[in-house]
């Protein structure tokens, strides 16, 4: 029994990580039908920048606004340099080919992957850097045998509050509905009004953002980053997206949240070594019997 | 003179879909453009509308050059542009499509406009949380229009509001856009139901393929020989004509409304 709760607030707390870069996936996917494959190493900036925001705020700002007021700003800090390198990429390695076709796109963002995880290695080093204790919330509330770190619970109350954010925005929201129609009918939604490059915008600059707070507690929570994470956890958050129903809102985050699990639960009763084996036979497994995903795009259209 | 498209030209790539096209909407009046299948009927109402660019000429809306305008910023002049087909956001509400009909309109205006709109159609008041993807055909073309209704229209582009609906529909929407003109809305109609669109416009122009081959006040075009021939050519001609809409469609047209 402790193991299964142990394993159960670990899946979690590591499906939180994926769901939140699933998001990003799924909201490009749902706008453009475009898989933005630089979104791992977005993440993996975000972390780099939260790394670096907390080493070098910690030496000014650290005593004055304690450890709470240091997390504010380094989370913050992560967010927008990681929305603003994703608006950059939209505007420099998309927009200039979206008329030429989506494979085009796809290339490019292979090619934007790799370029950044390439910076990141330039810029830091390609060996493994350790987010420290001073600047991680290290409390734990010890309940009988069984033991919940305050970090996790910052992670999971984290995920819930912005995801269901998000969730709200885009779903029962007018600038919401508006990002579902351009999604749906990019001709008819301008002919509302709308306009495109704004819904664009708000993806390339909301999926990032996301991706950079998941960066920065993946840093917290492992305690150590490097240029290669973005592409891992890229993959396995993609896998979510795949599996929640790519271009579905909720769908990455249920799909986020049951890979997480999935992985925690092999780890805990099977063998960690294992895990990555169940999550892609889980994939091929949801690929043969319901390819749109667990959640997949509703289809309502009558003929 | 609201609206002048003067010597307009379209291409896709190198099929020239509308040649030196000029046109006028004046007034509150409903002006009609009729013709066949393939004329260039919706590619003028896109290119007013910003969604195809033009090659040569110009689109002067109320002194503004629409033609140097995005789509989205013609809208938002009130230049409403109701596609064929409907187009309504099939995964969307029927009350969600209603909102982004007034689009960048204040809170207040959209709710007026909405209680307006479910006046004129009760029958999607009664369904607005109802997936419009699930309404039927003549529901969704009332959602459609109604939609265009939501940002008060200052000019209204029609695009075959008739296609692939019962004739007892048909007569509804005619009503309906008579209605929508009388309260002061001009009205740009295009529409292959030439009797139709005949019936309620001021103005008409024929466009065979890509080109302006006939104008005039639309009962002079009515009495016209050549377009009683070609365009009004009695029963069996209508009945084959909406054979031939339905098969395009896929649609046929729907007894439930």
């Amino acid at each position: 029994m402790l193991t299964f709760i142990q394993q159960l607030l670990n899946g979690l707390t590591i499906g939180s990580f994926y769901a939140f870069v699933a998001l990003g996936y799924s909201l490009i996917y749902a706008i453009l039908k475009l898989i933005n494959f630089a979104h791992g190493d977005l993440f993996g900036l975000g972390a780099y920048v939260g790394y670096t925001v907390f080493v070098y705020a910690f030496g000014v700002i650290g005593g004055a606004l304690g450890l709470w007021g240091l997390l504010a700003v380094g989370f913050a800090a992560a967010a927008l340099a990681t929305a603003g390198a994703g608006l950059v990429i939209e505007r420099v390695a998309y927009r200039p080919i979206y008329p030429i076709g989506r494979l085009p796109a796809v290339v490019s963002a292979l090619g934007m992957a790799i370029f950044l995880s390439n910076l990141i290695m330039a810029v830091w080093g390609p060996r493994y850097l350790a987010y420290q204790e001073s600047f991680i919330p290290t409390g734990f509330w010890q309940i009988g045998e069984f033991r919940i770190r305050i970090l996790q619970v910052l992670i999971l109350v984290s995920a819930l509050v912005l995801l269901g954010i998000l969730y709200f925005v885009v779903e029962k929201t007018t600038f919401g509905a508006a990002i579902r129609a351009a999604a749906l009918d990019r001709e008819t939604a301008a002919l509302m009004g709308i306009d495109f490059l704004k819904v664009i915008r708000f993806a390339f600059a909301m999926g990032p953002a996301l991706g950079a707070i998941a960066g920065v507690f993946v840093g917290m929570y492992y305690r150590q980053i490097n240029f290669t994470m973005g592409w891992v956890y890229g993959l396995k958050a993609f896998t979510a997206t795949i599996m929640g129903g790519i271009g579905n809102i909720p769908g990455a985050m249920v799909g986020g949240i049951l890979l997480g699990l999935l992985e925690a639960m092999t780890a805990g009763y099977i063998s960690a070594a294992w895990k990555d084996v169940f999550v892609f036979a889980a994939l091929m497994l949801m690929l043969i019997f319901r390819p749109t995903g667990l959640l997949g795009e509703k289809v309502a259209e009558k003929v | 003179m609201l609206l002048k498209v003067d010597n307009v030209s379209v291409s896709y790539g190198a099929v020239e879909a509308l040649k030196a096209v000029s046109l006028a909407v004046s007034g509150a009046e409903i002006v009609a453009v009729l013709g066949a299948n393939g004329a260039g009927k919706t590619t003028l109402l896109k290119a007013i509308s910003g969604l195809v660019p033009i090659k040569s000429g110009s689109i002067l809306y109320d002194g503004q050059k629409l033609h140097e305008l995005p789509a989205h910023v013609i809208a938002r002049l009130g230049v409403v542009h109701i596609p064929e087909g409907r187009k309504v956001f099939a995964t969307l509400t029927v009350e969600e499509n209603l909102n982004l009909g007034g689009y960048g309109c204040a809170k207040e205006e959209v709710q007026k406009a909405k209680a307006r709109v479910f006046q004129l159609f009760p029958v999607l008041k009664e369904r607005r949380r109802q997936l419009a993807g699930t309404l039927s055909g003549g529901e969704q073309q009332m959602l459609a229009i109604g939609r265009g209704l939501m940002r008060s229209p200052k000019l209204m582009l029609l695009d075959e509001p008739s296609l692939g609906l019962a004739p007892l529909l048909v007569d509804q929407v005619f009503a309906t856009i008579l209605q929508i003109n009388k309260d002061g809305v001009p009205i740009l109609l295009v529409e292959q139901n030439a009797r139709k669109a005949l019936s309620i416009a001021n103005q008409a122009y024929i466009l065979e393929v890509g080109r302006i081959v006939l104008a005039g006040a639309a009962r002079e075009l009515a009495a016209d020989e050549r377009v009683r021939q070609a365009y009004l050519g009695g029963v069996t001609y209508e009945r084959r004509l909406r054979a031939k809409e339905s098969r395009a469609t896929g649609n046929t047209p729907d007894p439930r409304g």
